[in-house]
Formats: structure tokens, sequence, C-alpha cells
């Protein structure tokens, strides 16, 4: 293959395979039809280029370079299975036709919402599309996903065989069905980025980022739907939440919560870029919920210190947003709200109704919110009882250490600097 | 989310059990096994020797000694485990059921530690 053949450092490398993933797998699927079969061959061809291109250099068409070696391997995984099959002779009828390139970017698009797909589980859902859209190695979605290797490939091989059953084809959804399947692709996104929001807090060598892969997606799926309100809230969201990850987790790995964060230590480009994009957005409507939240965000990431922030604001938002997407988590977080601006003891009445949903009733949080709550309006016995029920329901250890310091601690302010 | 699925057995009470219920509890296991994997939420299984085997380490003057332990009258014994990636609690505990008519299911979720492993 003539090529400019320039050496090109292996992160370079991943890093323009994975762009280019969605497309050579588009053009694949648009040729032969069967998706498990082309998404498997595409695979090949990335794991190929990943080992020759940082050797030989980087081909001078590396899109065609990928569709060709990916075509080649269908082919090749094509005759394994009809020989298995015995049908050889229906592969004399399958001469591959030469394919009429279609643009990339409607591909990306078509291949979120097949990846989305209704028939398949909310976790296959996040190993296809961060295989199929994002071009990560099975063994890459297990480490991230902190499964093992055989569980990543049977949920992405079982996620296929779905789809096949499903009848769903590589084609944009009716337009009936697409706002839908775009709450589908926004969910799966947010699900990606929360993964790896909650689990990391350093950047481990050999361990994919998923928040940063969940940007990367939604930055993708943003320009080539500008003018989609929620795309571009799900986006501002992500950047303004991830941009405070530098100040959330202390040296010793204790969590840090937003009100004791030390602001200077986020990022504050991301802050910037998510507060241009969620004004930019909101001005122009309809509000959905990934806007009101990223609005929510760009509230406290605004107040240069804690008790800068703009509560009223974020209760007005809250109420909003309990009013289109009502749920546990913004039953609970409107409750913190009240109480920052109408005192604890609203705050206190207002949990003690959010209890009536079953969801919240026993969950850490609502415990941990009553705590704060309780040490506010000065009754520290009850807090410190309730912080330690909080620790005891929670998974997360950072937290719970976090839950257990709070209630070793009821009665007295935080110090400064403390938990750092 | 990941959970763990205990199952503590009895003795006496698998000894109750007729050849053709002994025979169901195996078929039960391997069904779910093989439902589990096929649905890419297994994470591992096994089932555990008989506590006759079981031994017990301490350390005592700080020498490490391997020995039956004092426990030596134990009437329920963790018998085998399941560590699967479900949805939901829920859905981890309508697995567990299929095993619930013989013995002691526990279901617990597993903590996470990731946020510490990665400091």
């Amino acid at each position: 293959m003539s090529s400019a053949h320039q050496t090109c450092e292996p992160a370079r490398v991943e890093e323009l395979l994975r762009t280019l993933a969605p497309a050579v797998l588009g053009v694949l699927v648009r040729r032969y039809g069967d998706f498990g079969t082309c998404e498997d061959a595409v695979q090949e061809a990335l794991l190929a280029a990943a080992v020759q291109w940082p050797a030989e250099g980087v081909p001078a068409n590396p899109p065609g370079w990928l569709v060709k070696v990916a075509a080649r391997r269908w082919t090749e995984l094509w005759r394994n299975e009809t020989a298995r099959r015995r049908r050889e002779e229906a592969a004399a009828l399958l001469a591959p036709p030469e394919p009429a390139p279609a643009p990339a970017s409607d591909d990306t698009l078509t291949l979120l919402m097949l990846c989305c797909h209704p028939s398949l589980t909310p976790a296959s859902q996040v190993a296809l599309t961060l295989r199929a859209v994002g071009g990560l190695s099975t063994a890459e979605i297990a480490r991230a996903l902190l499964v093992p290797p055989a569980t990543a490939a049977q949920r992405i091989s079982r996620a296929k065989q779905t789809i096949r059953a499903s009848g769903a084809t590589f084609r944009m959804p009716p337009p009936d069905e697409r706002s839908t399947r775009m709450a589908a692709v926004t969910e799966v996104l947010y699900l990606i980025f929360n993964e790896g929001y909650t689990a990391s807090s350093g950047s481990a060598l050999h361990r994919v980022e998923l928040t940063a892969e969940a940007v990367r997606l939604t930055r993708q799926l943003h320009a080539l739907l500008p003018r989609d309100g929620e795309v571009a809230g799900l986006l501002a969201l992500m950047l303004l939440t991830d941009a405070r990850r530098p100040a959330r987790v202390g040296p010793d790995g204790a969590l840090v919560p937003l009100a004791d964060q030390d602001r200077s230590r986020w990022d504050a480009a991301a802050v910037a870029e998510g507060v241009a994009l969620i004004s930019r957005t909101l001005a122009r409507g309809p509000v959905g919920p990934y806007q009101l939240q990223a609005a929510i965000a760009a509230v406290h990431d605004e107040a240069p210190r804690a008790e800068d922030t703009d509560w009223p604001q974020i209760l007005t938002l809250y109420d909003l947003l309990d009013a289109v997407a009502p749920g546990p988590m913004v039953t609970l977080n409107r409750v913190v709200a009240v109480a920052m601006v109408h005192g604890s003891l609203a705050g206190l009445r207002h949990l003690a109704a959010a209890e009536a949903d079953p969801a919240l009733a026993d969950h850490h949080r609502l415990h941990a919110v009553r705590a704060h709550l309780l040490d506010l309006a000065g009754d520290h016995e009850a807090a410190r009882a309730h912080y330690e029920l909080a620790a005891r329901r929670t998974l997360n250890l950072p937290e719970q250490r976090y839950l257990r310091l709070r209630a070793a601690r009821a009665g007295h302010p935080p110090e400064a600097g403390t938990g750092r | 989310m990941k959970y763990v699925i205990l199952i503590h057995s009895n003795p006496a009470a698998w000894d109750a059990l007729t050849e053709a219920q002994k025979v169901e509890v195996g078929r039960r296991h391997l069904a779910l096994t093989d439902d589990l994997a096929a649905s890419g939420e297994l994470i591992v299984t096994e089932a555990l020797a008989d506590p006759s085997m079981t031994r017990h380490v301490m350390v005592r003057d700080g020498r490490t000694v391997a020995g039956d332990g004092p426990f030596a009258e134990v009437k329920e014994h963790l018998a085998g485990f399941y560590l699967v990636d479900c949805d939901s609690m829920d859905r981890a505990l309508s697995h567990a059921a299929r095993l619930a008519p013989y013995g002691e299911i526990e279901v617990r979720p597993v903590m996470d530690l990731r946020a510490v492993l990665d400091v």
C-alpha cells in the first residue's frame, strides 16, 4: 500500500481509528447488510491498523484502507459461516456490489440509533455503542465496565443477535419514531458518562476513560444535530459536571462534596464552554430535562464560592425539572434547594413528603439529606443516626467514608481544608 | 450493578431430599448458569466443596496456622455463589428466585471500590 508513511504514535493512531470507526462500519453495513458480521470485520480491521500503523505509518487514505481490510475480512467471515452452514451455492451469488459511499455523518447517527435499539437492555446498549460507535475493543470495554472480557463479549454478541432477531436494519428510523430513539441515544450516552464519573477519580493507565468517551460521542452527535436542544443540553451537562472532577476527590481518595470543593481546581475552560453552550441553547427553546440539568450545573459552576450560589434560581430550575421530568433524584435535589432557600425545617417537611415514593424510602441519599438538614436544624444526635444509616446503605466506599466522617462531626461545622 | 447470590445449605435438609430432587437442584443451577452467561450477566459462579474440607487460617504468635477452626459444628454452610452484573436488585432477585425452592438464598449488592482502586 503506497502511502504517506508518516510514523505516528500509538495514542494518535488510536484516536484516529476511533474517529473513523463508525464511518467504516457504516460503509460496510450499507454494502453487505448484516450488522453483526460487519461489526466483527470492522473490529478486526481496527485491530490490524492499531498494530500496523504505528510501525509502518498511516496510509494515505486511512478510511479507504480500513474499508478494504474490513471488506476482505467480512468476505472470509461470511465464507466461513456459509461453509459451516453448507450453503456454498449461495456464496456464488454474492459478488460484493461496489459501494455507493454515503456521507459518514449520517452513518454515525444511524449507528447510534441501531445500538440503542429498544429491544436491547441498557447494559447491552452501552456495550454495543462503545464498540460499534466508540470503536473500543471488547477487552477495553470489559476493563472500562469492570466485568470479565467473556461477559462483555457475550453482551455484545447477544446484542447483535437481538438486533438481528428484531429485524432492525441499518436505516434511520421513521420520523415518528425518531424522537423516542433519540431519547434512548442520549440516555445511553449519559449512562456511559455516569458510569465513568462515579467510577474513576484518576486517569489510571490502560483504562479507557468513559467520561471522556461519552463527551467525545456527544460532541460528535451535537456536531451532527446542532439544532437539537437536548443533545446540546446533554453535552453542556457533561462538560459542566466533568469540569469539577479535579476537585471532586482528595489525594487520599476521599470524596469532596460540591460545597467544600476547591473551585480554583475546576476546569475553567470546560466551565466556560458548558456555560456558553447552555446559554445559547436555552435561548432557542424548547427546553428539555438535559438543558435544565445543565442550567442547574451552570448556576453552581458560576458561583465563585459555595456561599455565592444562587439558590433561588436553582430552586426555580428544579421546579421546572420536576414538572418536565419528575423522578426520585429530582425530588431529592429539589428538597435540598428548598432548604437552602427557605430553611432546613421547610426542607425537612418536603423530605417527609418525598419519602412516600418507594424508590426513595430507604435510599441512602434520602438519609444523607435528612441528616444534613437535621444537623443544620440543630438536632445533632438525630443527624448522626441518619448519617450512619446513609453510610450503611451506600455501595460506594469513598461515599461511605465521607458519610461516616459527617456522622462523627455532626454538630461541628466542617473545618476548612478538610478532606482534601 | 453487581450482586452476589449466596446459596446457604444445611446438610440435614439436603439429605432429606430425594435423588430426583437433588438432580432437579443440579438442573436448576445449570439452567441458571447458562441463561446468565447467555444474557451477559454472569461474572462467575462456583459450587463449594463439602464443608468438611474447610480450613480456617489464623495467626498465632506471629505464625500463620491453618486448622479445622473453632467452628466444627455449624448447621448452615455456604454451598456456592454467583456473582452477577444486573440492571437492578429486582432482576438479581428474579434470578435468585429460581434457586429458592431448595436452600436459603441470600442476595447482596456489591460495594463499588473502583474510585478507591483508581487512586
